[in-house]
């Protein structure tokens, strides 16, 4: 992995892309204590038709893992490529 | 009886057992130098490791004690999956990189690598120790809820046997058989629940006839002198307690039929959230004849079993410290994930920052899929019509022993290598801190390679029989309640310090030592302070706490970050130190 000494571990492009991705999960995670804890009601009602919302959110979070995962896998490839030689 | 062991059981026990008792000695010979031993020379591949992140992390607390809350309490289970899910995000994105790059065997190499400081790696060597410990007990009261079905054994010997099994496997082989045992019992976890989760999307939903239709109440007496009735006749092989948890009415657009037939993954959950379901409450009273525990039936709508407030009681009563006490656990299983030392050291062994990165996600990958079918599996096992009423921790092994004898055995086999694979993981991580960090570095006692390892091993055997004391004294409760203490305790300790050091350049040694120090301290307290310890550890009255809730993160954690912070403050920046050091 290219990086200075000075940048540290989390200094590097992938870490700022991992970090991007965190504070998007952070999001996410908190909107769902935050309709457990002040808007439960909610939870029960069935936007989609089939199951309710608690177990909408809650299957969402976990399978939105993944995808935030395998995101930051393709893009620290592409970030982690090495460049053209130069001429 | 609900529990009978049969010839079929116990031998296929017996071969999940041996096998990875064996395959541990076969691949002893691989963990002979330090760096073989504790990180598995670096040579792991990354996707062994992902599988063996999944066989780490599912411990007992995530198959029985998450399963079986959903089985009793309906969708309040489901809310650790996400909560433990939810954690490996922080993994991923903030410390798998940084934590390969700055460590090479424990946790405390990570923390210590700028500074070289005896006073952090005895902090965080005792942080390890007493996070692993905690971990440790639900591992061991799982094992022992096991045995008592499986083998017709009573919990201690359990407890024993995981116990033993456990010390050979680390101290056989170290880190790579470890990391083997526990890639193989993360495959069959995911693929055994996937298995039983497509029985009962199979089978669909039933409306209960056997014993578990039967809605008397039931009472359990244990009477002075220790024997047990049932009912107020003496508990026997034909007078045991009934098994519980069936499905009263099935929607309407069911009508005139008692089974489903075959059901699609979320058509599952849909038709169950218009049925009804009757879950079991107990109540326990003590008079002079003994203590009586009395089940009585609860007809359900499944609609109220689907959303939060079934074990989260506070959610729906409008309390602000119940609803403190749910935010403080939530947010402690977010944060703690990073901080498990047991799951961190998994990083140094594979050989770069991209290859920890990659088994992060196959990790996620598998824990995500297990964590779904937790959902299933806890539903599945509420309407199966087979679950002990006085046993959350045995609802998805009844599960499978609804399908048959022979499922029930594997999921117990596997169970059982669940609580192998965590609990192996969990010592491996004790031992590194006492002899790499505690031994080797505190005390200044120069070691050989092969000193190193010796004395990791006896640090092994040490932990082994304190995790064994542990899992008899604390046999009475649901394991996922018990590690959501671990994971608060890490969080507080150890997430801090982490942070910090990546991101603070400011960061002094001072800071690390404090942080890590309060961090545990405090949330230890805390836990041993609050309402739940008074009730269930020491059987006194909760209103007599002394804390205003029981989980202590969302105090402990932000703690841990402001002391950092102001003891960095006060010292001298890490750079002037250098300098002159």
């Amino acid at each position: 992995m290219a990086r200075s000494k000075s940048q540290g571990p989390a200094g590097t492009a992938s870490s700022r892309i991992g970090l991007t991705l965190f504070w998007i999960y952070v999001l996410l995670y908190g909107g769902f204590i935050g309709l457990v804890l002040f808007r439960p009601d909610l939870l029960s009602r069935r936007p989609f038709g089939g199951v309710n919302l608690a177990i909408a959110y809650g299957m969402g979070l976990i399978a939105g893992a993944f995808v935030l995962a395998i995101i930051y896998m393709a893009a620290c490839r592409v970030v982690e490529r090495p460049g053209p030689p130069r001429t | 009886m609900l529990y009978e062991s049969s010839p079929v059981a116990i031998a296929i026990f017996a071969a999940f057992v041996l096998s990875v008792i064996g395959l541990s000695f076969y691949l002893g010979r691989k963990g002979q130098s330090a760096q073989g031993y504790y990180a598995a020379h670096g040579e792991i591949h990354w996707f062994v490791n992902g599988i063996a992140f999944a066989g780490d992390y599912l411990s007992a607390a995530s198959f029985l004690g998450i399963c079986g809350m959903i089985a009793f309490n309906g969708y309040d289970g489901f809310l650790y999956s996400i909560g433990f899910l939810a954690g490996w995000i922080v993994a991923l994105f903030v410390i798998a990189e940084p934590i390969k790059a700055l460590g090479k065997f424990t946790f405390a190499d990570a923390l210590d690598s700028r500074f070289n400081s005896r006073g952090i790696k005895l902090a965080v060597a005792i942080s390890t120790l007493v996070v692993s410990i905690f971990y440790l007990i639900p591992q061991m009261v799982g094992a022992g809820d096991l045995i008592v079905p499986l083998l017709g054994l009573p919990h201690t010997a359990g407890v024993i046997l995981v116990g033993v099994a456990v010390t050979m496997i680390v101290v056989t082989a170290g880190m790579v058989s470890t990391t083997w045992v526990q890639f193989i019992k993360g495959s069959l976890l995911v693929l055994f629940c996937g298995i039983l989760a497509a029985m009962i999307l199979n089978r669909g939903l039933v409306v209960g006839s056997g014993p578990a239709a039967n809605l008397t109440p039931q009472v359990r007496t244990v009477t002075r002198d220790g024997t047990v009735l049932i009912d107020g006749v003496r508990q026997s092989k034909d007078h045991d307690l009934r098994p519980v948890g069936t499905l009263m009415a099935l929607p309407e657009r069911y009508a005139g039929k008692n089974a489903t037939g075959p059901l699609r993954p979320l058509e599952y959950l849909s038709v169950l959230e218009d049925s009804t379901i009757v879950t079991w409450s107990s109540a326990k009273h003590t008079d002079d004849a003994g203590t009586h525990t009395t089940f009585t039936p609860v007809e359900r709508k499944g609609s109220d079993l689907l959303k939060p407030g079934g074990y989260f009681r506070g959610l729906t009563t409008g309390k602000l410290a119940d609803r403190l006490d749910f935010a403080s656990l939530m947010l402690a299983l977010f944060c703690g994930t990073a901080s498990l030392p047991h799951i961190l050291i998994r990083y140094y062994t594979v050989k770069d920052a991209a290859a920890a990165r990659k088994s992060t996600v196959v990790g996620i990958a598998a824990i995500g899929a297990f964590y779904v079918l937790t959902l299933y599996l806890g539903l599945g096992a509420m309407t199966s019509g087979a679950l002990d009423p006085t046993s959350t921790n045995m609802a998805a092994p009844l599960l499978a022993k609804s399908f048959s004898t022979t499922l029930f055995a594997i999921i117990s086999a596997i169970a059982f290598t669940t609580v192998l694979g965590t609990v192996s993981g969990l010592i491996m991580a004790g031992s590194g801190a006492v002899a790499h960090d505690l031994v080797e570095n505190v005390c200044g006692i120069p070691l050989t390679d092969h000193e190193k390892v010796r004395c990791g091993k006896i640090a092994a055997v040490g932990l082994g029989i304190i995790a064994m004391v542990l899992g008899v004294l604390f046999h009475s409760f649901n394991v996922s309640f018990l590690v959501g203490w671990a994971f608060n305790i890490a969080a507080s300790a150890n997430l801090p310090a982490l942070v910090m050091l990546l991101f603070w350049p400011r960061t002094t040694k001072q800071g690390i030592v404090a942080a890590v120090t309060v961090g545990m301290v405090s949330s230890l307290a805390w836990i041993l302070l609050s309402a739940d310890t008074f009730e269930k550890v020491y059987g006194w009255s909760r209103e007599t706490s002394i804390v205003p809730f029981s989980q202590p993160g969302l105090v402990t954690i932000p703690l841990g970050f402001l002391v950092l912070i102001v003891v960095s403050l006060l010292t001298p920046p890490p750079t002037a130190v250098r300098r002159h050091g």
